[in-house]
């Protein structure tokens, strides 16, 4: 138990000592991308390996190391999950990857023991041996502040936490700052809402503070649903004692002693990372009553969500917390005001509280420094699509489109060419080549028709159909929409139906214009941010591929080959032999057809899933 | 299917999480940990130990998506179809599934409660698109064929999920 | 208009900000009829129609309803772009919904039509989703059309917000959200209690009141049936303006005579009713004090939408419930004595502000000789309903008196259609100061005015009885909740409806003005009466020796039993 900030300060010491000492670390990346992969089964591998050959290994970080083991720890995602499981090598900084099970001997008896890498397991891009992950294209162009610790460190382990330094926001916050300080720290340090409004978090902590009340709490939203975004879910899994520590200093600033953790039942890992977490620092003295002998108390509760995307709206979510239907409310009255259970509530998302102490740790100069002047800092993006390389990345704001995709995510994958890219997800707009210059930030990406959002970027090449895509955004917001305002139930209701009539065929003359007109009265009158950005997919894809709606409308046509009702999957009975093997794969039994005879497809059954293309052995099948 | 009606261990659960209405998302949570879905003869007793309607129970039971009311199958597999996994193709699995367990957007659950299957919106893991889960253990970069191919180890009790 | 710090402009014209909670009312204030679905001043806002959109100085759009007037701001309510959102919105509302407004019970009452007409809707570009009707008549009080519903919410924050019943709540969400019982069970399974509030805030016909004068019709046409009526006290000053009438002005003259001329053999007043309840209750009341105060405080028992509540919600009180019948179902008793030698067919109609009496008419425990004493509850607007399809003109309609052996009633009776009324009934029962100053005094003690829950301290020989006066449930819960924590209380009126029976889910629309002034008709007609007193009432004395001669307890009580859910 830790009651002073001497204590602290020596636990903290004792511990970053422990860790120099160890002669060599193995991280296994313990993400959910990873542990899909079987990396719990690499690490039980390594562990028992590690026991039977007596090699002095310490899977928790002790107190007393004495200088001659190797520590075996979980970490956290490293946001390249696509070449997972990934396996780190301390001090020399090697990444293998693509690791299996089979690999582990050699890593024990090569790396550790003798020191050697080993070249196989290294990333490789044409042709290049990349050894460390800065050498690594994905990561070269990164700069990881808020990701920095995902896995660097043991996920589970506060001491490793403390140890690079962990905690000494708090502990600067604590003890050499007065709430206004910290206020102002925040406020100049230009931080922004990273949730997706960009609102400057700063000023939300003093309108907490000052409001009279006083009972207040924090509130930290990881209810991260965009589908395509998953920068909190791997702050959260790896390294959660910085989400902790965010909010914490949160409280102190406006006197707040209760927090709450909304994370997504999704995310099982992460809900567990952060008990563990919560139980470290309530075990230390770092949370709860009179923390570090001052008269600060904190505590944190964790509540899951149960499915509902609306929850990340901030009425929402704090109805959700108190156990109600998550529809967001009318405001005013604001959160800052009338939050959880009615009472004043600074609510943040994860990575802004994972970026809290950092500000406090480095001071608001040093914050500044980074990113563009309107939109400081950096912001984490999970990059997926049609790309080479789908990850999470940590860029500074200002960083253009073109570097995020062609430079970390290696450009186009199958030879396609980049069409355009959905960013913020079901919120966002649909940027194209025209904006691959703009610098990512919160007030340009407006601009520009699009939003931040939490952060997902969707690449799309030109295979991709854009009224399909908005179809599909569409699509989700409607099964998203709380139902409680009429122009978001109804509208998008009718959006959708709209979307699906063109891209089955159906479109008619019109219904261009019919879908702005909705998506102008959705837009302009719903209650929340949900209806407020569900047209924005249709508006943005419309006035940058409005050709490519006309092609479905007039011509019943889909440019980009994808519509699966505008296509035709035929056999050619010249060419067939009747030898059956396409009905086999078929999964809708669309194909019969007697043997040595032409076989046909049933257009009705088929849904076009090319299954059958590639089993002929004659080429007979194709689409037409 | 009907439950028979266990007070001690709702009581438990209840207990656990605090007999006031801020807990009922958790309760609900904690009954369908329990049962895999939520049993409807639960809900006069919850309600009249958390002081609210029965029908403000449904109401919150309705709202979000995690909550069954219905018996789910032992295998729950989730399709993820968030934006990563649709474009890269997560539908084509979804219909082989259903194809091969006669399952259908309305009709989720297999007669024999062995399989659930449903579609989620995003699982975060989509740097291994396309996924699919079976009780929450990620299977990642699925195509049809390996999919089929899980759902007959799963019959057979190979995989243990 | 001096104080430039509180002016804001409409549409051009400067307004002065004087404490309105929102935009809504203020703009309502400067005679603008800004259209709405979901506000109601009596709930909470909840800012889901959209229909109140405004712009702001900055082109902005903001809910009217949830926008707090701020001094310097500068708002227009009609523009362009406003008037393409009603539009869509009434147009998306009107894809969902069925369709057949010339068959719907509330046709010409609806306010999606009333909008749709207002803003010119001519055609819907949508496909409709909501064609089929999808009925729940289950409940005897109120029939709920799922398909009518435009999920305004109105109907569920009444049930839960203020009246605390919990019957009904949304089920689902997004575009599949309903407003369902638990597991979609029909309103009679559920906690009901008949109140019908939720029909008085349906702007549409999604949730209705059960109308059942067809059959009356049928008795009136029959000749070999004998048809009386009786009209409860606030049916007679809520009419209104569907008849010619003014707020509160009472007709009971004129619905007397109107019932005559439809045939009604004989016609009665349940303030008559109310006096027998006000002698039996005070009784029960002093001989319960008398005996130790045992089961004290004593809850009142005319209503029955609380009847149902408490023994629904509450059966650990029901021994503390008066087992005195409604005035209803006192008078029916009466009046099935007298006719039950009679060789006609006797029928027996309860006109009523009230949709719970329509199950407080079927309840069991008040048959005699195997029959229901009253054979048809209808509403004021039934009532209303009827006069309209006999084609009299009701401002032609000389007034005339109720009919005998029966035709005699108080002042005390007729307020029982106020919350207070019941309690003002009885303390002039009880109080042994027998002059008109003691009556006039009893008006200051605080049983008279709208608020939800109100107290009196009435001295009572060497002691002082502590009185509360509840109306609409949710209040009683709340006062429930203080009784069990140790408050006392002597005796407790409750009146299910918010203001008591003048507000009753029967009543025809009014105004929240047109409302408050039912309760001063009701004053005004006590105040017109020669006695005040129910004991004064010497036909009501008579049937002591007469038709209730040991009969007291068969005809005046009941026992009420719980209803477990």
């Amino acid at each position: 138990m830790l009651k002073s900030r001497e204590d602290l300060k020596n636990r903290r010491s004792l511990y970053a000592k422990a860790l120099e000492s160890q002669t060599a670390k193995i991280l296994v990346c313990a993400g959910t991308g990873c542990v899909a992969g079987g990396s719990l089964e690499i690490f039980d591998t390594l562990k028992a390996m590690i026991e039977t050959r007596d090699i002095p290994c310490s899977i928790e970080l002790e107190e007393e190391d004495n200088g001659d083991s190797v520590g075996l720890k979980k970490s956290g995602c490293h946001g390249f999950c696509e070449i997972g499981p990934l396996v780190r090598i301390e001090p020399q900084g090697w990444l293998y990857v693509k690791v299996k099970q089979e690999d582990c001997e050699e890593i024990i008896d090569q790396t550790i023991l003798k020191g050697e890498h080993i070249e196989r397991l290294a990333y490789r891009k044409n042709g290049d041996i990349c050894k460390k992950q800065d050498e690594i294209p994905f990561y070269k162009k990164q700069t990881r502040h808020v990701l920095q610790h995902c896995g660097q460190i043991d996920a589970t382990s506060i001491n490793e936490y403390l140890a690079l330094g962990g905690y000494s926001g708090l502990e600067k916050a604590l003890f050499d700052m007065t709430g206004d300080e910290i206020i102002d720290e925040i406020s100049e340090s230009g931080l922004r809402g990273r949730g997706g409004g960009g609102f400057p978090v700063g000023r939300k902590w003093g309108q907490v503070k000052k409001q009279t009340e006083p009972q207040k709490y924090v509130v930290c939203n990881g209810d991260e649903g965009d589908p395509g975004a998953f920068m909190d879910r791997s702050i959260m899994e790896g390294d959660p004692h910085s989400v902790l520590e965010g909010m914490m200093i949160a409280g102190l600033s406006c006197g707040a002693d209760q927090g709450y953790l909304y994370v997504r039942a999704e995310y099982p890992l992460a809900v567990s990372r952060l008990q563990t977490a919560i139980e470290q620092a309530t075990e230390l003295g770092l949370l709860g009553e009179q923390i570090l002998g001052t008269d600060f108390s904190f505590y944190l509760h964790i509540n899951q969500g149960a499915g509902a995307f609306v929850c990340g709206e901030g009425s929402a979510l704090t109805a959700s917390i108190e156990g109600k239907r998550g529809m967001p409310r009318v405001k005013p009255p604001r959160t800052v005001e009338n939050g959880l259970f009615n009472k004043p509530t600074v609510l943040n998302n994860v990575e802004t509280f994972a970026n809290i102490p950092l500000i406090i740790r480095n001071g608001n100069d040093w914050y500044r420094s980074i990113g563009s002047e309107r939109s400081p800092g950096t912001k984490a993006f999970a990059l997926t699509g049609n790309i080479v390389n789908t990850g999470l990345i940590e860029v500074p704001m200002g960083t253009t489109l073109r570097e995020v995709i062609f430079d970390i995510g290696g450009g186009m994958r199958d030879g396609g060419t980049f069409k355009g890219v959905q960013i913020g997800g079901p919120s966002g707009g649909c940027l194209t080549e025209k904006d691959l210059d703009l610098p990512l930030g919160f007030d340009s990406l407006k601009e520009a028709g699009a939003m931040i959002g939490s952060g997902g970027l969707v690449v799309m090449d030109d295979k991709t159909c854009m009224v399909e895509v908005a179809r599909f955004f569409m699509n989700f917001t409607q099964n998203e929409s709380c139902g409680k305002c009429v122009p978001c139930r109804e509208g998008t209701k009718r959006m959708l139906g709209i979307l699906e009539r063109i891209v089955s065929g159906l479109g008619e003359e019109g219904d261009i214009e019919l879908l702005l007109e909705l998506a102008d009265t959705v837009s302009a009158t719903s209650l929340c941010g949900l209806g407020k950005t569900a047209a924005l997919p249709v508006i943005s894809t419309i006035e940058n591929f409005r050709s490519e709606y006309e092609a479905h409308i007039r011509e019943k046509r889909c440019p980009a080959g994808a519509c699966s009702k505008l296509k035709r999957i035929e056999i050619d009975p010249e060419l067939c032999r009747g030898c059956s093997k396409c009905t086999k794969v078929c999964p809708v039994t669309a194909i019969s057809g007697k043997i040595k005879e032409p076989f046909v497809i049933d257009q009705e059954k088929c849904i076009k899933c090319g299954a059958c293309i590639p089993t002929c052995p004659f080429q007979a099948i194709s689409e037409v | 299917m009907s439950h028979k009606f266990d007070s001690y261990t709702i009581d438990e659960i209840i207990d656990e999480f605090g007999a006031q209405p801020s807990s009922v998302i958790a309760i609900l949570q904690g009954v369908q940990e329990k049962h895999r879905y939520l049993p409807k003869e639960y809900f006069p007793h919850i309600a009249k130990r958390l002081g609210v309607s029965e029908a403000s129970l449904y109401s919150v039971a309705t709202f979000y998506e995690n909550f069954s009311l219905e018996p789910k199958g032992k295998y729950v597999l989730k399709v993820c179809d968030g934006t990563a996994c649709h474009v890269r193709k997560s539908i084509p699995i979804l219909d082989r599934l259903r194809s091969e367990l006669n399952l259908s957007e309305e009709k989720c659950t297999t007669d024999d409660l062995s399989f659930t299957l449903e579609t989620v919106s995003c699982l975060g893991a989509c740097g291994l698109a396309p996924v699919l889960t079976v009780n929450d253990k990620v299977y990642p970069a699925m195509t049809p064929d390996k999919a089929s191919e899980l759902l007959k180890q799963l019959k057979e009790g190979l995989v243990d999920a | 208009m001096e104080n430039r710090n509180n002016i804001m402009i409409i549409d051009g014209m400067p307004v002065e900000i004087n404490g309105e909670k929102n935009l809504l009312e203020l703009i309502r204030k400067v005679n603008i009829k800004m259209p709405t679905f979901c506000y109601h001043s009596e709930l909470s806002i909840y800012g889901a129609c959209r229909m109140c959109v405004v712009e702001n100085e900055w082109d902005e759009i903001e809910a009217a309803c949830s926008t707090v007037p701020r001094a310097g701001m500068e708002i227009r309510t009609n523009t362009e772009r406003l008037r393409k959102y009603r539009k869509n919105i009434l147009e998306l509302l009107l894809a969902h919904h069925c369709r057949d407004c010339t068959t719907c019970r509330n046709n010409g009452k609806c306010k999606l039509q009333d909008l749709a007409m207002r803003f010119g809707i001519d055609d819907v570009r949508f496909p409709n989703t909501a064609a089929e009707p999808d009925i729940d008549d289950s409940s005897v009080c109120i029939t709920k059309d799922a398909n009518k519903c435009i999920l305004c919410g109105d109907c569920v924050r009444m049930c839960n917000e203020v009246q605390n019943v919990g019957a009904i709540d949304f089920a689902h969400r997004g575009s599949k959200m309903t407003i369902s019982c638990a597991f979609e069970r029909p309103i009679a399974e559920s906690p009901c209690v008949g109140c019908g509030q939720c029909a008085a805030v349906c702007p549409t016909g999604a949730i209705i009141v059960k109308y059942d004068f067809h059959k009356i019709w049928e008795a009136l046409d029959d000749k070999n049936t004998k048809v009386t009526a009786q009209i409860a006290p606030a049916v007679r000053v809520a009419l209104g303006k569907e008849l010619g009438v003014a707020p509160g002005e009472n007709a009971m003259g004129k619905i007397v005579a109107v019932l005559h001329r439809m045939g009604f053999d004989e016609v009665y007043d349940t303030s008559t009713g109310a006096d027998l309840t006000v002698l039996e209750e005070s009784n029960e009341f002093l001989k319960r004090l008398g005996e130790g105060g045992h089961d004290i405080p004593l809850f009142s028992s005319c209503c029955p939408a609380w009847i149902q509540f408490c023994e629904k919600k509450y059966p650990e009180l029901l021994p503390h419930v008066s087992t005195c019948r409604s005035p209803m179902q006192m008078f029916a008793s009466v009046i099935h004595e007298q006719h039950k030698t009679s060789s006609r067919r006797h029928y027996h109609v309860a006109i009523m502000p009230c949709t719970a009496k329509k199950f407080e008419a079927v309840r069991p425990e008040f048959a005699l000789d195997d029959k229901d004493p009253v054979d048809a509850v209808i509403t004021t607007q039934e009532l209303i309903q009827m006069i309209k399809e006999s084609g009299i003109i009701f401002s032609e309609i000389e007034p005339e008196a109720v009919d005998m052996p029966f035709g005699s009633a108080t002042g005390a009776g007729m307020i029982f259609g106020v919350t207070g009324g019941v309690t003002e009934a009885v303390l002039r029962r009880v109080s042994s100061d027998k002059s008109k100053t003691a009556l006039a005094a009893i008006t200051y003690q605080g049983v008279r005015g709208l608020e939800g829950i109100k107290e009196a301290v009435i001295p009572y020989g060497d002691e002082t009885l502590r009185i509360a006066m509840v109306s609409g449930l949710g209040n009683a819960s709340a006062l429930i909740d203080r009784i069990k924590e140790g408050e006392h209380y002597d005796f407790v009126e409750v009146m299910a409806c918010p203001g008591g029976c003048i507000n009753g889910a029967g009543q025809p629309f009014a105004s929240a003005d047109a409302k408050e002034q039912r309760g001063d008709g009701l004053y005004a007609a006590d105040k017109m009466c020669s006695t005040r007193r129910s004991e004064e009432n010497m036909l009501v004395m008579d049937m002591y020796s007469g038709v209730l001669k040991n009969r007291v307890h068969d005809l005046l009580h009941t026992h009420y039993t719980a209803r477990g859910e």
